[in-house]
């Protein structure tokens, strides 16, 4: 486990300064030249919702090496950064493909054999982590993981509050090098806007030392000031702003398209059947290509009943 | 079950989900994840418990459901359809440690007769047979809300003697160890099973058979059990689903009922 120094990832925020850039937008493709081997990248949404599944392509296809990814539940994007051999370590609470596909066998794989090490935290505890690096403290305490194995593994300290005497958990704060988010509209200068649930995108951001935003919409300024009890960050906390539609697709965004679990039932057949192989097939005939051809190959037909699918559940 | 299911043979699992939503009152708030949790806590407020609150990890409060349009993750937008509050998943576990949410309802690859859960490995982590996804949230459901519910089916693999790996703590190794542990707050209120109802005794916080599904025998039930369970003073039979709870349980999960047009 990794105990990252609060205060260097302050420094380095001090140094930084994001503000004065008029216009952070720019490609996938140069967005993650901002990622290096070896570096924590922190992937927003949760499961199949709000996955930033353009950047992670355009991640994947730059084959990085001896990452950390997190996530708050990780679903099979973890499988095809194992499948390329770009992962040393995985902290997350969950690590599948979703209910109906039952275990994940690459993920399985990799762990089993020991070659890739696997961080399992509590749910709420992946999310105190992301909170701690977000407000800038060394840890936070809880109430959660208290007498479990999973303390056991994970070597979590305890603290005893000073006040009361009360043993909590201290969970230790997690300050990614890149947050990876996906966004329903964001503006040139870095302000993003989603609808529906935020996940922990909020936190995980405002941890991250570098923070990569792709957007399904660029708008203006004045677009977001219309509606500023919609935005999640602020421009000051964002690097780089990427155009993106159908930018978490095959995964699901609010009130835009539903998921297409359709390619999940290919995608989850496939790994059953030729395990680590099949994940790299995957990442060279979906990946490796440009976003945009990967949403031809689904078809407009098949984008539109997802956008209707949508459109049935959203609240009005 | 070895008879061939029809209209009136009701499956393990919704004979636990009816089972289980008995267990939920009224005007509570319960804590729930997609599945059976999610389904028997739908059912409860579509019979007795019509003002429960259905809370799910994604960041949804007052969940309501599309009958046969059930989530599957507690995060897609599925989930939030119809419901009074979304906001995010650090939140709503700090509603749970703050100590508003009544019940949480958990299923479990293995449980032990303390009731701690394994869902991360079986076997050893270092030598695993078969890695399981982790935790999720069920680690910290068992430690934050007030009453903790286990549904699982009754089998000699899932009911052990010690389970291989503590992912979510539920009595530790009995007596006050919980509470020694630093969780001072919560306790494990019930495991509903296909054959039986089962709870905790109160000194030595063991697993104790409380009541059996309708046509089973004690003895059945401890052939199922890895591990030696307490015994109630009284065994009384649980009351078999009725028709309604039927009924209304199928329509959630699979949508309303399609009539169907006899051929002439």
């Amino acid at each position: 486990m990794e105990h990252v120094a609060v205060l260097a990832a302050r420094v380095e925020r001090e140094r930084a300064s994001k503000a004065d850039k008029a216009d952070k937008r720019m490609t996938a493709e140069a967005a993650v030249q901002l990622i290096h081997d070896g570096d924590h990248v922190a992937i927003g949404g949760t499961l199949y919702s709000r996955t930033p599944m353009a950047l992670v392509f355009a991640l994947l296809r730059q084959r990085r090496r001896h990452l950390t990814v997190s996530r708050p539940l990780a679903c099979y994007e973890i499988e095809l950064f194992l499948a390329t051999g770009a992962l040393d370590r995985i902290v997350s609470s969950w690590v599948g493909i979703g209910l109906p596909w039952g275990l994940a066998p690459i993920f399985r794989h990799y762990v089993e054999r020991g070659e890739v090490a696997y961080d399992e935290w509590s749910h709420l505890a992946m999310g105190l982590r992301y909170k701690a690096g977000a407000m800038g403290v060394p840890f936070l305490p809880t109430l959660t993981m208290l007498g479990s194995d999973l303390a056991a593994r994970l070597d979590l300290q305890t603290v005893t509050c000073p006040y009361t005497g009360q043993r909590l958990a201290a969970v230790p704060a997690l300050n990614p090098d890149v947050a990876l988010i996906h966004a329903h509209r964001a503006d040139m200068l870095g302000n993003v806007q989603v609808d529906g649930y935020r996940h922990m995108d909020v936190d995980m951001a405002r941890a991250a030392r570098t923070v990569i935003v792709s957007a399904e919409q660029i708008v203006s300024p004045d677009e977001i000031a219309e509606r500023p009890d919609r935005t999640m960050l602020p421009h000051f906390t964002v690097d780089a702003v990427v155009a993106a539609p159908h930018g978490a697709y095959p995964h699901e965004c609010y009130g835009r398209y539903a998921p297409d679990l359709r390619h999940f039932d290919g995608y989850a057949a496939a790994a059953k059947q030729d395990g680590p192989a099949a994940g790299l097939r995957y990442v060279e005939e979906n990946a490796d290509k440009s976003f945009a051809s990967f949403l031809n190959s689904a078809g407009p037909d098949r984008l539109a009943a997802l956008a209707a699918d949508a459109e049935e559940l959203a609240p009005r | 079950m070895s008879e061939k299911m029809s209209d009136k043979t009701v499956t393990a699992e919704e004979l636990m989900a009816i089972t289980a939503s008995r267990l939920l009152k009224d005007h509570k708030v319960v804590f729930a994840g997609v599945g059976m949790p999610l389904l028997a806590s739908a059912l409860a407020r579509h019979r007795h418990a019509p003002h429960l609150t259905i809370v799910l990890e994604g960041g949804i409060i007052g969940a309501t459901l599309l009958p046969g349009k059930l989530p599957i993750s507690t995060n897609e937008m599925r989930a939030a359809y119809g419901a009074q509050m979304l906001t995010d998943i650090t939140d709503i576990f700090l509603y749970a440690q703050r100590g508003y949410f009544d019940y949480g309802f958990l299923g479990a690859a293995q449980v032990d007769m303390y009731g701690n859960i394994n869902t991360s490995v079986i076997g050893t982590m270092e030598s695993p047979r078969v890695r399981l996804p982790g935790s999720g949230g069920a680690n910290d459901i068992i430690s934050l809300c007030k009453e903790v519910l286990i549904v699982t089916q009754h089998e000699p693999r899932r009911f052990v003697e010690r389970v291989d790996f503590i992912t979510s703590p539920g009595y530790l190794s009995g007596g006050d160890s919980r509470a020694r542990a630093g969780l001072l707050t919560g306790r494990l209120g019930a495991v509903v099973t296909d054959l039986a109802l089962l709870d905790f005794e109160p000194a030595t916080k063991r697993m104790r058979l409380k009541a059996l599904q309708p046509g089973v025998t004690v003895a059945q039930v401890r052939a199922q059990t890895g591990f030696d369970l307490l015994l109630a003073d009284d065994m009384p039979e649980l009351t078999p689903p009725t028709p309604e709870e039927i009924a209304i349980y199928r329509e959630l999960r699979d949508g309303p009922v399609k009539v169907a047009v006899e051929a002439p």
